[in-house]
Order: structure tokens, then sequence, then C-alpha cells
């Protein structure tokens, strides 16, 4: 209830900062409507839940590998509960635990909704939700959101460590919007949209503005179905600054058909989750497929939670994971709304065991074709009751016997900020190949604040000592107050290489109200985008014609060949000349003091004249003249 | 005569050519006092990088030049040295023209007044004479070309030598009498930097002057070369606007030029007022104190042009002087222009009240400038104040360099037609005082 309270606050303020007021008070009541609506919603699917669940999980014991239309099953049971149901949804819950070779352990939490809908129909106005959250699905249909990407992160991901992520994310905030081509007005759409985020979500993204929003050419294409690509209904923003806390994760939780009362969310503790080296939170929505042949649409609400734990800070330096000591939970049931509830735990490394153990045994195994790489998961099929044991609970271990080595990335970033003093800098980017004979193209997308004067001119792409010229440049300088530099290239890699990316900046002196509180701790500059297809060491899956995990499945795949990366460099953090804060009184009036200084001597030398000048009289004298003054009499 | 000039311009290019070549251009092309955001020459670069990546420089907010001056450097961008080093040469050259014919003029004026024995008998000391006269050009054209702050200014390939060559040039036509190239100079340099447009008084005074024709509003023919003069100087405004537009087919340089100098949107400091007034400055009185700083630049011309009717000369001194003081973007090129001038005003030395003083403070905030910018950017040792301090100190000083020129001016002419040794009326000897 107090996040409630907390949510209707952070929607009034939004709703306040809303342009135009009518608007507002429309988004207000209509968002207070569908938050209230989507806690009743959860609370009656709870309901509705707790009896449903021997029924359903007894139903679902048998079919642990079946294809998609294994839900039809479900909802078809449902459906006969309920009278009439406008469309199918489905929910897949899902965990990837990844053994890092640092010793820390990386856990994956992607949360499917599908529901074989159009939000756009004409004449059809979609007002019945089931599993689908209705604040998110009328904020869709209210903007017109084709798809919609917004992530939440705590800590840096670092790759050269840990590998690639199932899902990248920079750190802070970031969210990026495609609109629908029929969206006339896409800035004032953008900005209502990201104040009602802002509520939704808890988190200041109602500071986007035009001064943190670009419209990428390349770098940001969609990642659904459809074929609008033009960039001008697309905005993408970043928050480097944001700091992720409870307050978002509990609405986040919320959307989830289950809450954290069941299934896999039950693990979301959020005092062991924000104990960690790194936190993603993100909600992802795409028009996808509705099956094979393509031929309707279907929207996908991805929720995913990225968290990796530190062998040191978490594990007390003991090579020894478990969900309890992960999570301090255990798991006892699946969402008994979902269709699919597994956990994947990597063991690719670990064919016959000899690295680690797992207890208890995993099941079965299962093999994923992920970021280039083939990889083998044992897999714990909630849905199945021999899963939880005798004390119907599943708490997995993985216990090390020997220390391991990881494959390398094959495309990392880095990023840093030379030079010394406040007047000038130079931003280096790093980009890393590491395959040993293929060399691939890369998107760099940069966006600098605009008081980080960019000088283009200064640009230099080097790779291997020589000069590497991007085959394409898109920069749009920044406007003062207005919108950023937007710098997007495209850069071949050459084979096992470093490509140093470097450009100068001038740092600006900026009006005294626009610094930020703690003005010498620095600006933060969010992260560069590496955007690449990698050549991948083994073909990839194409095919829709088999289930894939949705950890596999989030970045589209064309080709065999390669796959998609997006790597995150770390946000800069730069400090900018600062003016003296106490002293705005003192400088008005010292500096109107010369300017008067100015203003007096020439009145004086323009408006009098020279005289010679009279001894003046004393004062005795003085004062019998003024008597005598007084008196009418002529002056002495 | 042209053998010094000559050996002059000699020296100050090998001076220029040397420093170009060695370490000190780069850092010099750095610093705030040489360059403003109006006038960087890593600004103009970046403005032509821009060009060749097909966005239009003015889509951005680091490029401030006129469409003139990308196309002139669009074709001179690798003999951009040569440039600078030619404008500084044309600056000095013209300056020694126009102070050489200026200087003739005084000298039959008052050849004639002595003749018509309008001097007081004990003003005898103060008529120049052709000997002390003689050189007064030439050091016109050393204090240019030899001043500090001009050599950093060309060094730094800071455009303010191009506005300093372009309104030397419409001093020379002025005071060489051809109405029609001073009014194109004008507008070029209004073009250039709008600040120059006060000089439409002082060039008009002295062109009427030259003609013979008085000061008189109820007289048609001042109206009829008042107006004649008008019309040249707006219609080459309007011919250099349009080319402008037609070269880059937009308008966009003008919010980007002139709404730039007007509005002061860049708070990079400079030697100047505004940077530091504006970033402390509450934001709704903004509007107003911009207002009230632009109008002050412009707002000495009326009555300075009442005051030193007869001398435009003087009121040009004047008038370059105010804007260097009071423009947005003051740089150390602006200072020099007006520093050429002292020379001419050698003969009003016995009256400047603190000369020395003055000096002093110039000399001092000259050393102290990149000292306290070292402390504050770089070590961290001082904050923004200090470098405040020191440029409102520069400017006092700059303020009382003038105000102190206008006294002497002023005080010569009072003495010029009262005499030198005043008397009071006990007949004891009296001090003059302004009231």
């Amino acid at each position: 209830n107090l996040c409630t309270a907390a949510l209707l606050a952070a929607v009034l303020v939004c709703g306040l900062t809303c342009a135009s007021t009518a608007a507002a008070e429309e988004a207000i009541t209509e968002e207070y409507e569908s938050i209230s609506n989507a806690n009743e919603h959860v609370q009656a699917q709870d309901d509705y839940a707790r009896s449903q669940k021997r029924r359903e999980i007894t139903e679902h014991d048998d079919d642990q590998n079946e294809p998609p239309p294994s839900s039809s099953s479900s909802s078809s049971s449902s459906s006969s509960s309920s009278s009439s149901p406008p469309s199918k949804d489905y929910f897949k819950e899902e965990l990837v635990i990844r053994p890092l070779s640092s010793g820390d352990i990386y856990a994956s939490f992607q949360f499917q909704t599908r529901w074989d809908t159009d939000f756009f129909a004409p004449g059809k106005k979609v007002s019945h939700y089931r599993l689908f959250p209705k604040s998110l699905g009328q904020l869709m249909s209210k903007f017109s959101v084709r798809e919609m990407h917004v992530s939440f992160t705590q800590g840096y991901w670092r790759t050269m460590q840990w590998g690639q992520p199932f899902l990248p994310a920079p750190p802070g905030a970031e969210l990026w919007v495609w609109f629908q081509d029929s969206v006339a007005d896409v800035d004032g759409a953008w900005k209502e949209l990201t104040n009602v985020l802002s509520g939704i979500f808890c988190a200041s993204l109602n500071f986007i503005d035009s001064t943190n929003t670009v419209e990428p050419t390349a770098s940001f294409k969609p990642l659904g179905v459809g074929n609008v690509t033009h960039q001008r209904f697309l905005r993408y923003a970043v928050l480097p600054r944001e700091i992720v806390c409870t307050e978002n994760l509990t609405p986040w939780k919320k959307l989830l058909p289950c809450g954290s009362k069941a299934g896999l969310a039950v693990l979301m503790k959020s005092e062991k989750l924000f104990h960690s080296s790194f936190l993603s939170l993100a909600v992802h929505i795409r028009p996808v497929c509705q099956d094979w042949g393509c031929k309707g649409t279907a929207w996908e609400l991805r929720q995913t939670v990225n968290v990796v734990f530190d062998l040191h800070t978490t594990g007390q330096g003991k090579r020894e994971w478990s969900f309890f000591k992960m999570f301090s939970r255990t798991l006892t049931e699946a969402c008994p709304l979902a269709t699919s509830s597994k956990v994947y735990i990597d063991v690719t490394d670990n064919p016959q065991g000899e690295l680690f153990e797992l207890n208890p045994a995993a099941p079965s195994l299962t093999q994923a074709v992920v970021l280039g790489d083939r990889r083998t998961y044992a897999v714990y099929d909630l849905m199945a009751s021999g899963t939880f044991g005798l004390l119907r609970s599943l708490n997995v271990l993985l216990r090390w016997k020997t220390p391991v080595d990881m494959l390398r990335p094959l495309l990392h970033g880095e990023r840093y900020v030379a030079g010394y003093g406040l007047q000038t800098g130079e931003i280096h980017t790093l980009i890393y190949n590491n395959h040993p004979y293929r060399a691939f193209p890369v998107l760099l997308l940069d966006i600098v604040p605009w008081y980080l004067r960019l000088y283009i001119h200064t640009l230099t792409v080097t790779s291997k000592s020589r000069e590497n010229k991007p085959s394409y440049i898109h920069y749009q300088p920044s406007k003062d107050r207005l919108r950023p530099h937007l710098l997007e290239m495209l850069i071949q890699l050459p084979p096992n290489s470093v490509t140093e990316v470097t450009v100068q900046f001038e740092r600006a002196l900026l009006k005294w109200t626009e610094y930020t509180p703690d003005p010498n701790h620095g600006f933060y500059v969010g992260s560069s985008v590496i955007s690449a297809l990698v050549p991948s060491v083994v073909a990839m899956d194409t095919s829709y014609t088999l289930e894939h995990p949705l950890f596999s499945t989030f970045f589209p795949c064309k080709e065999e060949s390669s796959y998609f990366v997006r790597v995150y460099t770390e946000p800069l953090l730069v400090n900018l000349p600062t003016p003296d804060f106490s002293m705005p009184y003192n400088v008005i009036c010292l500096t109107c003091t010369v300017v008067a200084v100015g203003y007096g001597s020439l009145y004086n030398l323009l408006t009098r004249t020279f005289q010679v000048e009279e001894p003046s009289p004393g004062v005795v004298k003085r004062l019998a003249n003024m008597i005598r003054y007084l008196r009418g009499v002529p002056l002495l | 005569m042209a053998a010094p000039l000559t050996l002059v311009l000699i020296v100050a290019v090998t001076i220029r050519a040397v420093l170009f070549s060695s370490s000190l251009a780069e850092p010099l092309m750095e610093r705030v006092e040489v360059v403003s955001p109006l006038n960087a020459w890593k600004r103009v670069v970046e403005g032509l990088a821009l060009l060749d990546l097909g966005a239009s420089p003015y889509s951005g907010d680091v490029f401030h030049e006129t469409p003139l001056i990308i196309y002139l450097f669009h074709f001179v961008i690798d003999y951009a040295d040569i440039v600078f080093m030619i404008a500084d040469g044309i600056t000095a050259v013209a300056l020694y023209l126009a102070v050489q014919d200026y200087n003739k003029t005084v000298f039959r004026k008052q050849k004639y007044a002595l003749e018509a024995d309008r001097y007081p008998h004990d003003c005898l000391e103060l008529i120049r004479t052709p000997k002390e006269m003689y050189y007064i050009p030439l050091k016109v054209a050393l204090f240019y070309l030899l001043n500090p702050f001009t050599i950093f200014s060309c060094v730094a390939k800071s455009t303010c030598g191009l506005n300093n060559a372009v309104i030397a040039l419409f001093i020379l036509s002025t005071i060489k009498g051809s109405a029609f190239l001073s009014a194109v100079f004008l507008a070029l340099a209004t073009y250039q930097s709008i600040y120059p447009l006060t000089l439409f008084a002082p060039a008009l005074l002295f062109l009427l002057q030259r003609l013979y024709i008085p000061v008189n509003f109820y007289r048609p023919s001042f109206w009829l070369f008042t107006l004649q003069y008008a019309v040249m100087y707006l219609g080459s405004l309007c011919v250099i606007v349009c080319l402008s537009f037609f070269l880059l087919s937009s308008w966009d340089f003008i919010p980007s030029v002139y709404g730039f100098i007007l509005s002061v949107p860049d708070l990079t400091p400079n030697i100047g007022l505004f940077w530091y007034f504006f970033a402390e400055m509450f934001e709704h009185f903004r509007f107003f104190f911009i207002c009230v700083f632009q109008i002050n630049v412009f707002f000495y011309t009326i009555p300075l042009s009442i005051k030193l009717k007869e001398h435009p000369v003087f009121l040009i001194f004047m008038q370059i002087a105010i804007i260097s003081i009071f423009k947005s973007y003051p740089t150390v090129g602006d200072i020099s222009l007006y520093m050429a001038f002292l020379p001419v005003w050698s003969h009003l030395y016995r009256f400047l009240r603190n000369i020395f003083l003055v000096s002093c403070v110039m000399l001092a905030c000259s050393a102290l400038f990149p000292v306290l910018w070292h402390l504050w950017i770089y070590a961290g040792s001082a904050n923004s104040n200090f470098y405040y301090a020191i440029t409102l100190l520069f400017n006092v000083g700059q303020i009382l360099l003038v105000s102190d020129y206008f006294y002497a001016f002023l005080r010569r002419e009072h003495h010029l037609t009262h005499g030198l040794y005043l008397k009071r009326k006990d007949g004891s000897e009296a001090t003059l005082v302004l009231k």
C-alpha cells in the first residue's frame, strides 16, 4: 500500500509536469484507474490462482518439452471457467543461471506474456485484460506505441570478465520507443509517455527531455515485426545518473501475473537483489509473430531481471552457490498461470560434472544456441512435481571442484576521458575485436550532452596504429540547452585488433542554476552503444519451428553465420568548471559597479563643463548668507 | 617614410612566422583571453568539417562565423597563417595612411586657426608641431603590429584580426573622403559583428565636415548627404546579407551569428563583463540585464556624437574603445585596435591624470590572466572568483584609460579656447574642475 501511495504521488508529480493540463488530467485519471485495476487484477488473479493451482499443476505434469501449442490446454482450461476469452494469452517464466569464470554468478530471469491481439485494430477497443498488465496495455494504445524498451540498471556489466549478457543494458535508465507511423506529434507523445512511465515505475524518467533525447539512424532498429524504420518515429534516451532501488522493483513485480507471490518471482527479494554487482530490470514490449507463418501479430511483454552476485560480498569467497545463498529463498511452486516455468543452469563447461556438481541433479539437459555459441543447460521444470522433491522446495546448489577459464567475448568496448584541467578533454573509445581471423563492422553510437562541445574535426579512428576511416558517419551537432550531440559511425574492425576512436571536446561553463546539486561530483555522460553482427562460431538457429528457451530469442536472428550483439561501454563522469554558487548577489553588484564606473565617468565628462574653481567661503559666512537669504536681504 | 614602415612590417611578419612555427601557437589557440566562441579558429575548422560532412555549419552551436568567412576559408584554409598575417599588415598600413592623412587635416586646421588668431596667447605650447607629428603614423603602425595582444591574436588565428582589418579599411576610406567605400566597409564590419554599427555616426560627421556641410537640422544639404550615406550603408549591408543567404541558401546564420552575439548563450570565460554576470544571474532577470548590457554598448553614441561633433576621429577612437570594453565576447585583439590609436593622442599626455596607475593595472592584469586561469582550471587551487576579479580589474583599467583620454581631450579643447594659465577672480592660479 505504501508503494501504491508512492505511485500515486509520482503519477501526480508527473501529471504536474505535463505540458497540457487537460491531457495530463486525463492521463492521471486513466493512469490511476489502470494502476488500481492492475492491483485488483493481480489480487483477483491470486485468488483465482490459489483455487486453480493444484489442478493446473497436475495438468502440466507430463508435457514439459512440448512446443507452444501446449499452452492452449491451459488457456482452454481457464477459458472454460471464464465465459468467453477475447483472445489468447500465455505466460512463460524462466530463470537462467550461468556460473561466471570470475567466480561470480549470473542469474537472468525472463518473464514473457504473449497476447494474440491487436491493440490498434480499427474500431476495436481492447478493454478486457487477463494476463497482460492493463497499465501497460492502456499506455500502448493511448500513445500508439509500437515497441517499447525500458531498462533500469545498477552497476556496469564487465564484458571482459563476464562475457556477453543475454540482455545488454547501460548503467542508469534507458528508454527507447518506436511509435506507430500514425502518430503525428511524436515529441508530444514521447514527453507524455516518459511522464506516465515515470509514474508507473517510480523512476525519474520524467527528466527525459530534448537535451537527452536523440533519434539514432541505424543503431536501434525495431526488434519486433513491422516495417516502419524511419528514425522519425524512434526516440532514444539514457539517464546515466538514475539510481535503481526497491521502489523500481516493486512496481515492476506488480506487472507479473502472479506478482511476487508464486513462481520464479518469489526469488526476487530486494535486499538480496540489490546486494549485487550488477542488477538490471527491464521491460520490453514488441509485436511478434503469432505463428510460424506470421499471419497475425501478437504482443509480447518481456520482463527481465539480470543480476550478478559477487563471489566475495555475497558468496563470502566460497565458490558454492545455491538459490538460498543468492536469493535467501527457495522455489516451492511455479506460477499457476504460467504455461511454462523452467530453471536453466549453464553446464556447458561441465559436461561430465568434473568442474562443479549440481544438487539436486538435473532431471534433463538441453542445448541452445545463444550469442554465437552452443551451450548446454541443465533444466529443472517447475511444472513437474518431481522437481521439488520431498521437501516441496527446490534449492539448486552448485559446488565447484576446480577453477575454470572463460571464453573471451569476441566484441567488447571501453571508454574513458583523457586530458587534464577543466577546459578541454578527449573521449577515447576502445573497441576490441577478439576474433582471430574475421573482420566485422560495428555501429558505434555516442550521445554526448551539449555542455561538452564536441569538435568533430578532431575525430580520429585508428586500428592497429593505422587510420580506419568510418564508412558511414551521421553527426548531429548539439544545440545549447536543446539537444545533445549524436554521433553514429559504421566502423570495420580488423581481426584481432583494438580500434580507438577519439574526439576532443570543450567543457562549457553553465549558468549556476543548471548545475546538479553536487556539481563537483561531475556530470554523467551515458554509455556509448556498440551494435554489431558478430560472426558466429556455430550455426545460429533461424528457424521458428523449434521451441527455444526465452533467453536465446530476444534479438531476432536473420542469418546463420552471425548473431546480434549490443555492447554498452562505461558511462563517463566529467567535471565541468563551476562558478561560485554562494555569490550571485556579489557578482551582480560588482559587475554592475564596473558598468556604473564606465557610465558614471562618461556621463560626467559628457554633461559637465570645465570651470575655474573658486575658493569656497568659510562656514560662518555661509551661515550668515543662509540667514540673509531667509530674511530676503542681499547676500554678502 | 615608406622604408621604416616596410621595416616594421618585415619585423612583424618575422615575429609572427616564428611564433606560428613554434610550440606556442597550439596553446595560444585555446587561450580564452585571445579567442572567444565567436572567433576561435578551432570553431572555423569545425564549421568547415561540418560542411564536409554535409551538415549546415549552423546546425550546431559551435560555429558562429558569418558565411563570408566560411567561404573565404573554404579556399584558403591551407594558407590561413598567411591570411592572418596579411590581415594584420593591411590593418597597420591602413591605419598608417589614415593617420597620416588625418594629421595633415589637423595641421591645416591648426594653421588656419593660428592665422585667424583664434588661440589664446598662452596656448602656444599646446600647438602641435610638424616635427612631433611626423612619426605618429609610424608609431601607430608600430603600436598595432608589435603589440603583444595583436601578435597573440594573430598567432591564435582569431578572426578578430580580419574584423580589425575591415574596420581599419573603413577608417582609411572615411578619412580619405570616399563615402561609398566607407559605407561598404562599415557594412562589412557591421555584418561581421554588429557593434561597429555605432561607427556610422562618426563616419557621417567626418564626411560632412570634409564636405563643409554644417550639422544643421534645418539644412536640406545635411539631410541629403545623411540620406545618401545611409542608403549606401544599408544597401551594401543588404547586398552582403543576401549574398550570404545565397552562399548557403538558408537564413540559419542570422540567429546563429547575431542572435548569439546579442543573447550571450555561451558563458565561456573571457576578458569581458558578460560571462560571469550571466552565469550567476537569476533566470527571471536574465532578459532584462541582457537588454541593459547590450543597450549600454550603443547608448553612448548619441551623447558622444553631440559632444564630439567637431572631432569625429576622436569619436571613432572612443566608440571602438567602448565597443571593445562592453561587447559580449571581447578578446585582446579588439583592445589592440583602439590601443593603436594612442600615439595619435600623444599630445594629450600632459593632461592625463592616472596613466601610470592604468598602465600598471593593465600590465598586472595581463600577467595575472594566465596565472589565475591556471590556478582555477588546472591546479584547482583557486575558483572562478579569482579569474572574475581580474577581468573586473582589467575592465576598470580600460574604462579609466578611455575616460582619461576623453577628459584630457576635452580639457585641451577648453584650454585652446580659454587659455592655458587660468586665473581666479582674485588673480591667484586657478584649478579647473568639472561642474
